[in-house]
């Protein structure tokens, strides 16, 4: 019984960091419907850059956190003006394969820098973060993208739903050309929600760093997993990539621990074919709405 | 006057010309009816005035259009609502998956403060059936209650010129009824400057104060609105009576018969 609880704990655990690294992938969708392949990259980006500042700036740990942040934010504005501005109005095709190239972009970038080795975080995490019942126990890390993972989750959920600039941001997703006749900025949102994308998979590449280790390989790697989940949760929900993350993180570590480890990868895409059969649009996508 | 368009030609993609030299005038205050069949270049002029040829890949290639004395053709979307130009979209297009009271809200998007309390005050006023109606999904609302939205969602920016294509578009005659008549109360109460864009001539006569019709891209006829709706061209073919004035019976329609004289 512990073994299944622990199970479900680590679980639940990896599932909650796939859902918190799937946020920003969803908030680009949300807003303009293009899928970023480079959402990996963007993930990288953040982990390396919070590196440089902790290792090699020794700043602490918070100062660190909030800069690489501010850092991450002004890094999605800066991709959106220069790269996928030009591109407003043309078919979405060519967004999609423009964000292809941004990850190779972004990929040799980091390779150039920092090279493809592995580099570790110093270990700034208290350990009374780490909690215990029993002999179920789950790492401070965990605890941590908890913690963080919900105050975003929060914060972006309150955004979208009582603010004028998050109001403006899903007129547009909603409908394009009412929001241009009203006036609304669509500039200026598409440029926000790559903004705020960024912060958010630069905040989840800092967690996904502590637990593995910050590799470009691996952590772009997350990018792709992140298909999975939010189609399991819905394109365009986030919650849905919370809830399809954790499902996707439950379903690996069960497989992992009662079949057989190499089964991991594959038991939940055969679970995922499974529910887009009954629900199409994902567990919490939005359906379409059609008047006839 | 509130705005004046010379002679403007507009081009799509460089090689589709649906405006051939289009000339109007708006006088602030007044009700501005703009008529004609499918295809006459209806949509395509409001779409120059408002900006949202742009997006479009149309362009105003001769003339000018002049808000406020200041020239305005070509500019983008996004400068032109801001001076006070709002279009609302033919077919009612709302925001979808947005309660009713958060398509409000996007209209406020213009303003650099956004007080909107009071405007939707207002908005409920004129649009009591919104009220009820506030926390529903866009998506989920009657043709009706989606056309008084849009007109709603275009009043919270507070426009001094209102541009409206085809608000009876699929709506039951009472609901247009209504509609016309909210449109007439919001041109008086709020002196709200409108060009009403329509097939319903009938309607749209009986509201505006001044009358254009359009035909294959060119203005070809215009006049007070109550001299337009005794025109007997006017009443033969947008009106669907005789010229005499009566009904017309359906086997005397013989198209060869009359020719529009103005062709």
């Amino acid at each position: 019984m512990d073994f299944f609880i622990q199970l479900v704990v680590n679980g639940l655990s990896v599932g909650f960091i796939y859902g918190i690294s799937a946020m920003g992938f969803v908030m680009i969708f949300k807003s303009s419907s293009v899928l970023n392949f480079a959402h990996g990259e963007l993930l990288a980006m953040g982990a390396y850059i919070f590196l440089v500042l902790v290792t090699w700036a020794e700043l602490p740990v918070y100062a660190a956190f909030l800069l690489t942040m501010a850092a991450c934010f002004s890094l999605g504005f800066i991709v959106e003006r220069l790269f996928l501005r030009p591109l407003i109005g043309e078919p979405l095709i060519f967004v999609i394969m423009l964000t292809v190239g941004l990850a190779a972009m972004f990929k040799g970038l980091i390779l150039l820098i920092w090279g493809g080795n592995l580099h570790t975080f110093p270990d700034f995490l208290p350990t009374w973060l780490s909690l215990s019942w029993g002999s179920v126990s789950v790492q401070p890390v965990y605890t941590l993208a908890l913690v963080v993972g919900t105050t975003f989750l929060v914060l972006f959920g309150l955004f979208f739903k009582f603010s004028s600039q998050g109001i403006y941001m899903r007129s547009v997703a909603d409908n394009q050309r009412a929001a241009l006749s009203l006036g609304v900025n669509v500039k200026k949102v598409f440029a926000l929600s790559w903004a705020i994308a960024a912060l958010v998979a630069g905040m989840s590449g800092i967690i996904l760093g502590i637990i593995n280790g910050v590799n470009v390989h691996d952590l772009s790697a997350i990018g792709l997993k992140v298909f999975p989940v939010v189609i399991l949760g819905g394109l365009d929900s986030i919650g849905g990539a919370i809830i399809g993350g954790l499902i996707i993180g439950l379903l690996e570590t069960l497989t992992g621990g009662y079949i057989s480890p190499s089964l991991r990868d594959v038991v939940p895409y055969i679970v995922l074919v499974f529910i887009l059969m009954v629900k199409p649009y994902g567990l919490f996508g939005q359906v379409e709405i059609e008047r006839v | 006057m509130l705005l004046e368009v010379n002679n403007i030609s507009v081009v799509y993609s460089d090689v589709i010309q649906v405006l051939k030299g289009v000339s109007l005038s708006v006088e602030k205050g007044k009700i501005i009816s703009l008529l004609g069949s499918n295809g006459s270049g209806k949509t395509s002029t409001l779409k120059a005035i408002s900006g949202l040829l742009k997006p479009e890949n149309g362009k105003v290639t001769d003339g000018e259009i002049i808000f406020n004395e200041k020239p305005i053709h070509n500019q983008s979307p996004e400068v032109i609502t801001r001076m006070g130009i709002i279009q609302v979209l033919e077919g009612r297009q709302p925001f979808k998956y947005l309660t009713i009271e958060e398509n409000l809200r996007v209209g406020t998007a213009i303003r650099s403060t956004k007080p909107y309390k009071e405007d939707l005050d207002m908005v409920y006023h004129y649009f009591p059936a919104l009220l009820s109606r506030r926390r529903a999904r866009a998506g989920y609302c009657s043709g009706g209650e989606l056309q008084m939205l849009v007109i709603g969602r275009a009043l919270m920016a507070k426009p001094e010129l209102l541009l409206l294509d085809e608000p009876s578009l699929g709506l039951a005659p009472l609901i247009v009824r209504e509609i016309f008549g909210i449109i007439k109360k919001i041109n008086e109460e709020q002196g709200a400057t409108i060009v009403l864009v329509e097939q319903n001539a009938n309607m749209a006569l009986q509201i505006a104060h001044y009358g254009y019709v359009m035909e294959n891209g060119k203005i070809v006829m215009e006049g007070k609105a109550e001299e337009l709706i005794e025109n007997p061209d006017i009443k033969e073919f947008y009106l669907g009576m005789a010229a005499s004035g009566d009904m017309r019976a359906y086997r005397d329609v013989k198209s060869y018969r009359r020719r529009k004289r103005w062709l």
